[in-house]
């Protein structure tokens, strides 16, 4: 077991052997993270997955063009031009049937993934029969090693991911309006056809660079991982943009430094499974959309509702039907406000804790009935002129409802104004009750028992 | 170009695993999950390298039970994270199957030292080979036929995954088309869904180990968007996309081997040639479709403006 000298040596990149190797790693990450923010955000997560997946032809073509031109079919620039350039007539290909059919953007990737990678293996197995040379290599092009990486692969790295960093930050205003509204930009008159394919290319580059560096799998995952588990976090862009290349750099440098301490782990793995790893914590405990927040606000709403309901079913059953003079307090049995709500007891007797706890209610009484206090009466009260109000809004006004209100959490005033209350109350004023700021409910209630 | 017994029974295998994989293709497409052939060839590692660690063998039955239950698993996970962590399917789907295919490569390393165990040489087969693995000479109409396993084991694939649609055709319509339509109706889509995904999970792995994953791929999506550019009626759709299978299946072949002659080699992939095959009748198929093909929506947009 490697002791804390020689994690601290290694994670701090003292050590010359895994320096090259953890630097790389972390340069991918970032660029893939940022590029990956955009494509979740397309709904295209899986294009890493075609492009690696389309540079097949390309490669096995540079190569036959090179040999039969006398060349030296191994050499990388080659290959990695032919990667390229396959790759972007993928994308291409991707638009092209997106934009002119009404084949889906998953179909039409699938499609170019598919009959690309059929035409790379068609060509590698017409360059197994050539006779200047085997295809042997050309494989494995695609599969990389992370561990073996040399300085030619660090320079091709560097270049390609800082060119990739400021190109994005450049048009990072064009690509943010692509993301989330294409009509609008198109509307703008901006050539939203050819950004979508400079994101494309601008994701192909990284893709060919880190392929070749790192292997098909890691580049899938990076591409998608890191802004998956970022999205957990932030609903905003930017900040979406750089925690996703944060948490791929984090993930590249941990996944590299832990390789370096078991060196039989292939490092592509370790680090696919890190940001699998950031990827779940996020989606456990991300602050935004987190699955734990969402429970929370989940269980939040229920009680909320739950209260003013009881409050409101109270109120209503001290209302009596009657829409004269103050309400007398009384006990009100728990038999009579389940009839008026399906509610289970433990439900019931929750709610009911609840309200105690807040001061609304009197302690129940061992008869099982319960009492307003007089804050409750004053709570309930309000509680029941909003929901009216609401209601009749919906019933006279419904054609111009505001969308995005929450009905039983605003006040009805801070929505609508206080022309609209005044016209909704003169509405109710036949029915007024002389003294109550609370009108009559528009509809029967049922009195339960 | 000579053509053999064994080029006619590469073709019915090809033709098999196309129509197989094909008929479930059509729901994929439409449920916007085309991906999940390519993730399910990728996620299957760690089910093969467990299979082995329990058997120690590498005997193909319980390889193959292993590589079916990941499969399954990858469908079951990337619904979980697009349900619970709201995540975008495509990507849910990338997530998983990375992250299965980086622990496959772990248990591997850690369990295989000695041993050759990558899916390139357990699980995937070449179509090339199958006719050599004859099971069954059984003789008609005066032929002596020598029926290869693969073709048995796909024929029997592709006659589990009609009867499944046939029995299932208006379930699987109505949850394709409007899943929650399919709930108030009493449909149970949730189950509808892991049952088709345990039938691409199994189609795919057999399919894999009979004839290579690069056919399985294509041929869970080209076709059926193929059709999908051709009608708007689903069943004329899935007969449409096994038109198609068969026809990539038989075009594919002769391709592979006439085409490498023009260019002075001697054959190539036929696996390879069915994609390209497949690819070739969607891009015809996408520029001359009378309704949806981008020729007729030029000629209508020209018209509508000379007008």
């Amino acid at each position: 077991m490697p002791d804390f000298a020689d994690i601290w040596y290694v994670l701090f990149l003292r050590d010359y052997n895994t320096r090259l190797v953890v630097i790389c790693t972390i340069l991918l990450g970032c660029a893939c993270g940022l590029m990956g923010g955009f494509l979740l955000l397309r709904k295209r997560s899986l294009m890493g997955d075609m492009l690696s997946h389309a540079t097949l032809p390309g490669v096995g073509l540079a190569f036959m063009l090179a040999v039969s031109l006398g060349g030296n079919g191994k050499s990388l620039p080659i290959l990695l031009m032919g990667a390229a350039f396959s790759g972007v007539l993928g994308c291409w290909a991707v638009l092209c049937i997106r934009n002119h059919t009404r084949i889906k953007d998953d179909a039409a990737m699938g499609i170019v993934l598919s009959v690309f990678f059929g035409a790379g293996v068609a060509v590698l197995g017409l360059i197994q029969t050539m006779p200047e040379g085997s295809a042997a290599g050309l494989e494995s092009f695609i599969y990389g090693k992370t561990a073996s990486m040399v300085a030619s692969d660090f320079q091709i790295l560097v270049i390609v991911t800082i060119s990739v960093l400021i190109c994005s930050l450049l048009l990072f205003k064009e690509f943010r309006l692509l993301c989330f509204d294409e009509a609008f930009a198109a509307a703008l008159g901006w050539p939203v056809k050819f950004l979508d394919l400079l994101l494309l290319a601008l994701v192909t580059a990284v893709t060919v660079a880190g392929l070749q560096a790192v292997g098909l799998i890691l580049i899938i995952a990076f591409l998608i991982t890191p802004a998956a588990a970022a999205r957990f976090w932030t609903n905003q862009l930017d900040r979406m943009l750089l925690l996703s290349a944060l948490i791929g750099g984090a993930s590249g440098w941990l996944g590299a430094s832990l390789s370096a301490f078991f060196p039989r782990l292939p490092a592509g793995a370790l680090i696919v499974l890190v940001a699998a790893v950031c990827f779940v914590i996020s989606m456990l405990i991300g602050t935004e959309r987190g699955v734990l927040v969402r429970y929370l606000h989940q269980v939040q709403l229920k009680g909320r509702i739950g209260r003013q309901h009881l409050l409101r079913a109270l109120y209503e059953i001290l209302e009596g039907g009657r829409s004269q003079g103050e309400l007398a307090l009384r006990p009100v049995p728990f038999r009579q406000i389940r009839g008026r709500r399906t509610w289970s007891d433990a439900h019931l007797r929750d709610y009911i804790r609840r309200a105690y706890n807040e001061g609304l209610v009197e302690a129940p009484t061992k008869d099982d009935s319960i009492q307003l206090t007089v804050a409750g009466l004053a709570e309930a009260a309000h509680l029941t002129r909003n929901h009216r109000l609401w209601e009749l809004y919906l019933i006279e006004y419904a054609d111009v409802a505001t969308s995005r209100v929450d009905r039983d959490a605003d006040m009805v005033e801070h929505v609508l104004g206080e022309k609209m209350v005044a016209q909704l109350e003169s509405k109710l004023q036949t029915y007024r009750s002389a003294g109550s700021l609370v009108p009559e409910s528009p509809h029967p209630i049922i009195p339960g028992d | 170009m000579t053509w053999y017994a064994i080029d006619t029974w590469i073709v019915v295998v090809g033709a098999l695993a196309a129509t197989a994989s094909a008929l479930l293709g059509n729901f994929l497409v439409l449920r916007k999950m085309s991906m999940m052939g390519d993730a399910i060839s990728h996620a299957v590692l760690p089910g093969l390298a467990i299979a082995f660690l329990v058997t120690e063998a590498r005997a193909s039955l319980t390889m193959f039970i292993g590589a079916a239950i990941v499969g399954v698993l990858t469908a079951v996970f990337t619904q979980w994270i697009s349900r619970f962590g709201k995540v975008d399917e495509g990507a849910s789907m990338g997530i998983v199957f990375t992250s299965l295919f980086a622990l496959g490569l772990l248990l591997i390393v850690q369990a295989a030292d000695h041993v050759d165990l990558d899916p390139g040489c357990v699980l995937y087969g070449a179509i090339e080979l199958t006719p050599l693995d004859v099971v069954w000479r059984p003789k008609l109409f005066g032929f002596d036929l020598e029926v290869p396993r693969a073709a048995l084991v796909l024929g029997g694939v592709t006659l589990l995954n009609l009867t499944f649609i046939i029995g299932f055709f208006k379930e699987l319509r109505i949850t394709s088309f409007d899943a929650e339509l399919a709930t108030t109706m009493g449909i149970h889509s949730n189950w509808m869904h892991y049952l088709l995904m345990t039938l691409v999970a199994v189609t795919s792995v057999a399919a894999f180990e009979a004839v290579g994953s690069i056919i399985v791929i294509a041929m869970l999506i080209v076709p059926a968007a193929t059709a999908h550019l051709l009608t708007d009626r689903l069943w004329v759709m899935l007969l449409l996309s096994a038109v198609f299978a068969v026809a990539s299946a038989l075009l594919g072949h002769l391709s592979a081997l006439v085409v490498p002659s023009w260019f002075g080699f001697a054959d190539t992939s036929t696996s390879g040639m069915m994609a390209v095959a497949a690819g070739l009748l969607f891009l015809l198929t996408m520029l001359g479709a009378p309704r949806y093909g981008v020729l007729a929506k030029y000629f209508r947009k020209a018209e509508s403006v000379g007008v």
